[in-house]
């Protein structure tokens, strides 16, 4: 018998806690087939975040630690001088990587740290339960915005990766979705290229994924899906910003 | 061994570097940015890692992953830096990670001044992150003590896992005097931590390091373990300097730079025949409480002397638990008490 589709190595058999529609898992097992491919696992450090990915260094079959809420660039930059060998990389979402640590993000990349890191963007904080992100779209309604967000008191949704390409340290910048077989397929191809920056020593990688909350979103997973697409991807466009990396 | 006159911050660093320091970040903030200064220099001629970071948050957070590795690592700050760093140290305290802090406390509150002060007691001592947990706190009183606790800090952060801060002011960081460096270690003598560290999960399952469990058993039971530790801490590291402090009836109590304007008030007092006598911590926690509440058996009152408000005073209350007075006198906003004032001062109070 033929095995067309297995577990990859870097992930182990504990079953995710995520809800049913997130991204996540996709996204994790992007992640863990990029690091299966590139032959890393044995030197790869992850750097989980605060919020509802906090346990992803639990399912990650690499060393890993858990960084306060928005500094883990603070704590992969630690691990990655101390171990320049290492494969070190950050798995963030909007509120921890956008909001609380919009500084240690921008000082990273602007370092050039050989660090690779994955932005979940879901314009919405999770684990609190669905409070306005910086990421939130004008008149999305969350919890704390809750008729709608506006621009006189809240101000606009950021931009992060627009942000982050003014900045001569990055290596990769790519900003996609995981909504189709064809977005996956991008997705994965960039946070190879994402790793591949960190390999290369060619300076800091950062793939900014598009990704749903069904449940803060008070949608079902189909809708949710289709609410990325028309919504989220008018705001935040997929595209490549910067590759360094080459073919 | 040879004597060179160095400046308290400069002798931190170079003693830091010869317990094996090799990587160190920090924010520059007076008056201690000579530590910096001085590891951007000296730490890439030994192969170590110096980062200047954006911020003291940042900062603590890198000491964080960098002491994730088992490598010896060290930041240093003054008192506003270090309120920012306690979200980061309540992390590494939880992860049982080994760190050395140096705070070079200036006045307070707010941005206070510069001066050298002694009102960041409660927040090293006491906490100053959320949770329970404890930092080993060693308070040197002159250059040379400097240099011997920064080597000491090392040691006992690597034997317990715990982060370790030397608490100094700006008159310890700021003045010069002869000391004795310490042998440059070998860094294959240093501890192995390669059963918990984070190097890469080779030949081996993977090491996960993290102040967190969701479940409450599981939380309470770390803290349980913390808490024996601290208990282990306090039973053996205890540390303390006594100064014609046999035979006496009055005991003054002060750390730090106190500590040795203090030892000129005992000798002044001695010359008019008073029995004082001087206690100084040396581990402000574990607070030496066990051999000055044997002294406080056989005094008539302490008089303690700090450059604050009176932070440190209730740890010596505690030590008393209410057998003798115990009296205080504390200059505030960066000012050091000469030695004729607190004569002055203990005068009035033993009248």
């Amino acid at each position: 018998m033929k095995v067309i589709f297995e577990r990859p190595k870097s992930l182990n058999d504990k079953e995710f806690t995520y809800c049913p529609g997130c991204h996540h898992g996709i996204i994790h097992r992007l992640i863990a087939e990029v690091i299966d491919e590139l032959n890393i696992q044995d030197r790869t450090i992850m750097v989980a975040p605060v919020g509802c990915s906090v346990f992803a260094y639990e399912f990650f079959d690499v060393d890993g630690t858990v960084a306060p809420h928005g500094r883990a660039l603070a704590v992969a930059t630690g691990i990655k001088k101390a171990l320049p060998d290492s494969v070190v990389f950050t798995y963030q979402g909007d509120g921890d990587l956008a909001s609380i640590g919009i500084a240690e993000t921008i000082h990273a990349a602007n370092r050039g740290e050989k660090l690779t890191t994955i932005f979940v963007n879901n314009a919405v904080y999770g684990m609190t339960g669905g409070q306005m992100a910086p990421t939130t779209l004008l008149g999305q309604k969350t919890t704390t915005s809750p008729r709608g967000r506006n621009v006189e008191n809240e101000g606009f949704p950021l931009h992060v990766s627009e942000l982050l390409s003014t900045i001569p340290g990055v290596a990769y910048l790519e900003r996609t979705a995981v909504s189709s077989p064809r977005d996956i397929l991008n997705t994965k191809k960039a946070i190879k290229k994402a790793f591949l920056a960190q390999l290369k020593g060619l300076g800091f990688g950062l793939v900014e994924v598009l990704s749903t909350c069904p449940t803060n979103w008070k949608m079902t997973p189909v809708e949710a899906q289709k609410w990325l697409l028309e919504n989220m991807t008018k705001e935040f466009p997929p595209r490549l910003f910067i590759d360094k990396v080459g073919d | 061994m040879k004597k060179i006159m160095m400046k308290g911050n400069e002798a931190i660093a170079e003693s830091a570097i010869r317990a094996g320091c090799r990587l160190y970040f920090a924010y520059p903030i007076t008056p201690q940015s000579e530590i910096a200064e001085y590891m951007a220099k000296r730490l890439p001629e030994v192969g170590g890692v110096f980062l200047q970071t954006e911020s003291e948050v940042a900062t603590v957070n890198m000491v964080y992953g960098a002491a994730c590795t088992g490598k010896r690592v060290m930041t240093s700050t003054s008192s506003p830096g270090f309120s920012l760093m306690q979200e980061g140290i309540s992390y590494i305290a939880g992860a049982e990670l080994p760190c050395v802090f140096v705070n070079v406390v200036r006045g307070g509150p707010g941005l206070g001044n510069i001066q050298p002060s002694q009102g960041d007691y409660f927040q090293a001592v006491k906490g100053g992150g959320h949770g329970d947990y404890r930092l080993i706190v060693l308070a040197p009183s002159t250059v040379q003590e400097a240099v011997d606790l920064t080597q000491l800090a090392f040691d006992l952060a690597d034997e317990y896992r715990n982060p370790v801060l030397v608490l100094a002011d700006g008159m310890i960081g700021q003045m010069m005097e002869p000391v004795e460096l310490p042998p440059v270690r070998d860094l294959s003598t240093l501890p192995d931590h390669s059963d918990w560290a984070l190097t890469g999960a080779k030949n081996r399952e993977p090491h996960r390091i993290a102040a967190f469990n969701i479940d409450p058993v599981g939380l309470e039971q770390m803290n349980i373990r913390y808490q024996e530790k601290y208990r282990r801490i306090e039973d053996k590291e205890q540390r303390w300097e006594e100064y014609r402090a046999d035979d006496v009836e009055y005991l003054m109590v002060g750390y730090g730079t106190v500590g040795r304007i203090l030892k000129s008030v005992v000798d002044e007092l001695r010359e008019e025949k008073l029995p004082v006598g001087l206690f100084r911590p040396v581990t402000l926690w574990p607070f030496p409480q066990k051999r000055l509440g044997e002294i406080s058996e056989r005094v008539k009152c302490i008089f303690v002397v700090e450059m604050s408000s009176g932070q440190m005073v209730e740890d010596v209350k505690l030590s008393v638990n209410g057998k003798v007075p115990v009296y205080f006198y504390g200059r505030m906003g960066g000012i050091v008490p000469t030695p004729e004032e607190i004569c002055l001062a203990f005068k009035e109070v033993i009248r």
